[in-house]
């Protein structure tokens, strides 16, 4: 980190700042002249989207806490408290609780846009798998922050989420009592969650630090997938793209607002505003829609895996949900290690395009399947979407890294971009 | 001279290799010391998310059962949990032995689950072995699932009338506490 060759800066107090410790350098190098392909799409304004949000949950966080109780006697009361009496509270709380559904709606768009355009090969393995974490650490930290408001579906969400590690064979019933620090969910679970949900997203802070390190270690990846050449293939990120970020982010902040003002219960569930109740499950629970789709792949294994005729269970079904689901989040990670082929871009791939976008639509299907009571036939369409879900990752992609035609590629981004303009022309 | 020659050599590279041994001693037992230094720090950081000594002395629960009619149920709370007590009427008792175990996905006959001579009274944590919800079943008007005992909405488990899983994802019958039977109409959970 230290700055290589300084230029001297002209203000003074900046200069002696900057030659002891070489900050205002630091932010010149990565946010000012930083060179950036120039063939940038909106796909690309999530990274800071996501961020802005990150940032947005910490400090409505933060002021939450100041009024918030976590104490099982009056967390519930807390939060109405904070919306009804608390200046500006209602705003704060709908900000924080939108404001999840809107962070991961950047992620999840994120994530989708590393998938089509290859941004998970080499080099950026690592810089794609720091993200797999910051995605598991936001789940972690969504899950525990839902559990604060100490409604039916906090109490009876952090019930069955819990007891998903009693799954584990041997220690799974102590690890479980570990969690709870009781015999249930109960004040002491309350208490240490809300510990944690303060501290997970510093944690985040961490690796996000270390997410955008690496980024600017390989440079960002493009809508090509190939890598720029030279001066003709980038621009400065400043002022190009910190005008083009800020755009989406405003188009993105329209629209949450829209959300916080005119529908903030929208995304919510009306039984988390009756008090949690030990006694009472609700007849359907469900989680935040952002967890649907894993939630459905957790229900839909309804079968042990036994050896035939010996009655001799290998794996019982609540294992075997169990592990699918945390599975599945796995095969996000290990991603750049299945995928060979030597093509990043989708634009390039018309094979795995379409396998990925029906990969998204399966997202989707699970997700509603995830929302329904599993009966019916709900159930079978769980499973289906469940085997597509895995066979994208361990039998798709590997056919298609060898048997997907590799096309040849623009000789570079700038050729590309201007053969596009040239084309538009006439 | 011989003497000589077969001391020489050995005596280098006995201190030689002594050298390496006493320091590579040296790293492991310093390493080993800091595990255990380490190890015994974050034990106390690990082990304080157990349950607390109040938490762990929760007072056992008594239960007057004589205003449960027959046919009836009703939830108290234990250790922060729904127990179920239930006066089970002379059907779901025939119900309940004449299960063939060999059907059963945890075999246990209904006498391993109710008390000698207090048969008609079943008392059971009253939550679901999938992953912790209260099943329906203790009011009349409940569904009470495929085996006349409890259902489980959230993922759809089926316990018969002894409390036995039957059907659904839940891998065990629902569990018996501690209890005793201070009197015929006294019980004493924990
Ligand atoms: C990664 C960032 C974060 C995420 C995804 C997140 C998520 C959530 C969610 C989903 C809720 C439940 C909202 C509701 O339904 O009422 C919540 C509540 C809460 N969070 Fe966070 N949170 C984040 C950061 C923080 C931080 C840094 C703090 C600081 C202490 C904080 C403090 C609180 C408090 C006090 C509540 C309870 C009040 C309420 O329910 O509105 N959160 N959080
Ligand atoms: S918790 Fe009862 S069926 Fe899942």
């Amino acid at each position: 980190m230290s700055s290589g060759n300084r230029e001297k800066l002209d203000n003074p107090v900046m200069e002696w700042v900057d030659s002891r410790l070489p900050i205002f350098s630091l932010l010149q190098k990565e946010y000012g002249i930083f060179p950036t392909p120039k063939n940038f799409n909106y796909f690309w304004n999530f990274g800071a989207i996501a961020m802005v949000m990150l940032s947005l949950m910490i400090i409505t966080g933060i002021v939450l806490a100041m009024s918030y109780a976590a104490n099982t006697e009056i967390a519930f009361d807390s939060v109405e408290r904070i919306m009804r009496d608390v200046n500006h509270g209602w705003l704060l709380r709908y900000l924080h609780s939108n404001g999840a559904s809107f962070f991961f709606i950047a992620v999840y768009i994120h994530i989708f846009r590393g998938m089509y355009y290859g941004s998970y090969k080499q080099p950026r393995e690592l810089l794609w798998m720091l993200g797999v974490l910051i995605f598991l650490l936001m789940m972690a930290t969504a899950f525990m922050g839902y559990v604060l408001p100490w409604g039916q579906m906090s109490f009876w969400g952090a019930t069955v989420i819990t007891n998903l590690f009693s799954a584990i064979p041997l220690v799974g019933d102590s690890i479980v009592t570990l969690l709870w620090g009781g015999f249930s969910v109960d004040n002491p679970t309350l208490n240490r969650f809300f510990a944690l949900h303060y501290l997970f997203p510093f944690l985040i802070v961490g690796v996000v630090f270390l997410h955008v390190w690496a980024l600017h270690v390989t440079g960002s990846n493009n809508p090509l997938g190939i890598e720029p050449k030279g001066k003709q293939d980038t621009l400065p990120f400043h002022p190009y793209y910190t005008m083009k970020d800020s755009f989406g982010i405003v188009v993105f902040l329209i629209i949450f607002a829209g959300f916080v003002f005119f529908a903030p219960n929208y995304m919510g569930h009306p039984d988390n505003y009756i008090p949690a109740n030990p006694l009472v499950t609700p007849t359907h629970i469900v989680p935040e829609w952002y967890f649907l789709p894993f939630y459905a792949i957790l229900r839909a294994i309804t079968f042990d895996i036994a050896i035939p005729f010996t009655g001799l269970v290998l794996c019982p079904a609540k294992l075997g949900g169990v592990l699918l689901m945390f599975g599945s989040i796995a095969m996000l990670f290990i991603l750049p290690f299945l995928d060979k082929h030597p093509v990043r871009s989708a634009r390039f791939r018309p094979w795995y395009k379409i396998a990925l976008i029906l990969f998204v639509i399966n997202a989707f299907v699970l997700g509603v399947c995830g929302g329904k009571p599993a009966e019916g036939f709900w159930v079978p369409l769980a499973q289906l979407c469940t085997v597509y879900y895995f066979a994208f990752f361990v039998v798709i992609i590997p056919f298609l890294n060898k048997k997907e035609p590799v096309v040849p590629l623009p000789n570079s981004i700038n050729e590309a971009v201007l053969n596009k303009n040239t084309k538009a022309a006439s | 001279m011989s003497a000589d020659q077969t001391k020489k050599p050995s005596s280098t590279e006995g201190n030689h290799g002594e050298g390496e041994t006493r320091r590579d001693f040296l790293y492991l037992t310093a390493a080993a010391f800091g595990a255990v230094g380490a190890g015994s720090f974050a034990w106390p950081l690990i082990d304080q998310m157990n349950p607390a000594a109040d938490t762990l002395a929760l007072s056992s629960t008594e239960v007057d059962l004589s205003p449960i009619e027959e046919g009836q149920a009703i939830t108290v709370m234990w250790r922060g949990k729904p127990v179920f007590i239930r006066h089970r009427t002379a059907k779901e008792i025939e119900e309940a032995k004449a299960v063939d175990l060999g059907e059963l996905r945890d075999p246990q006959t209904d006498e391993e689950r109710v008390q000698e001579g207090h048969e008609k009274w079943l008392v059971m944590v009253g939550i679901c072995t999938h992953l912790g919800c209260v099943p329906l079943g203790q009011k009349n008007a409940d569904v009470k699932g495929e085996y006349d005992g409890w259902f489980c909405p959230c993922h759809g488990s089926h316990y018969d009338s002894s409390g036995r899983i039957r059907k659904g994802p839940a891998p065990t019958n629902m569990a018996i506490p501690d209890y005793t039977f201070i009197n015929d109409t006294m019980i004493k959970i924990g």
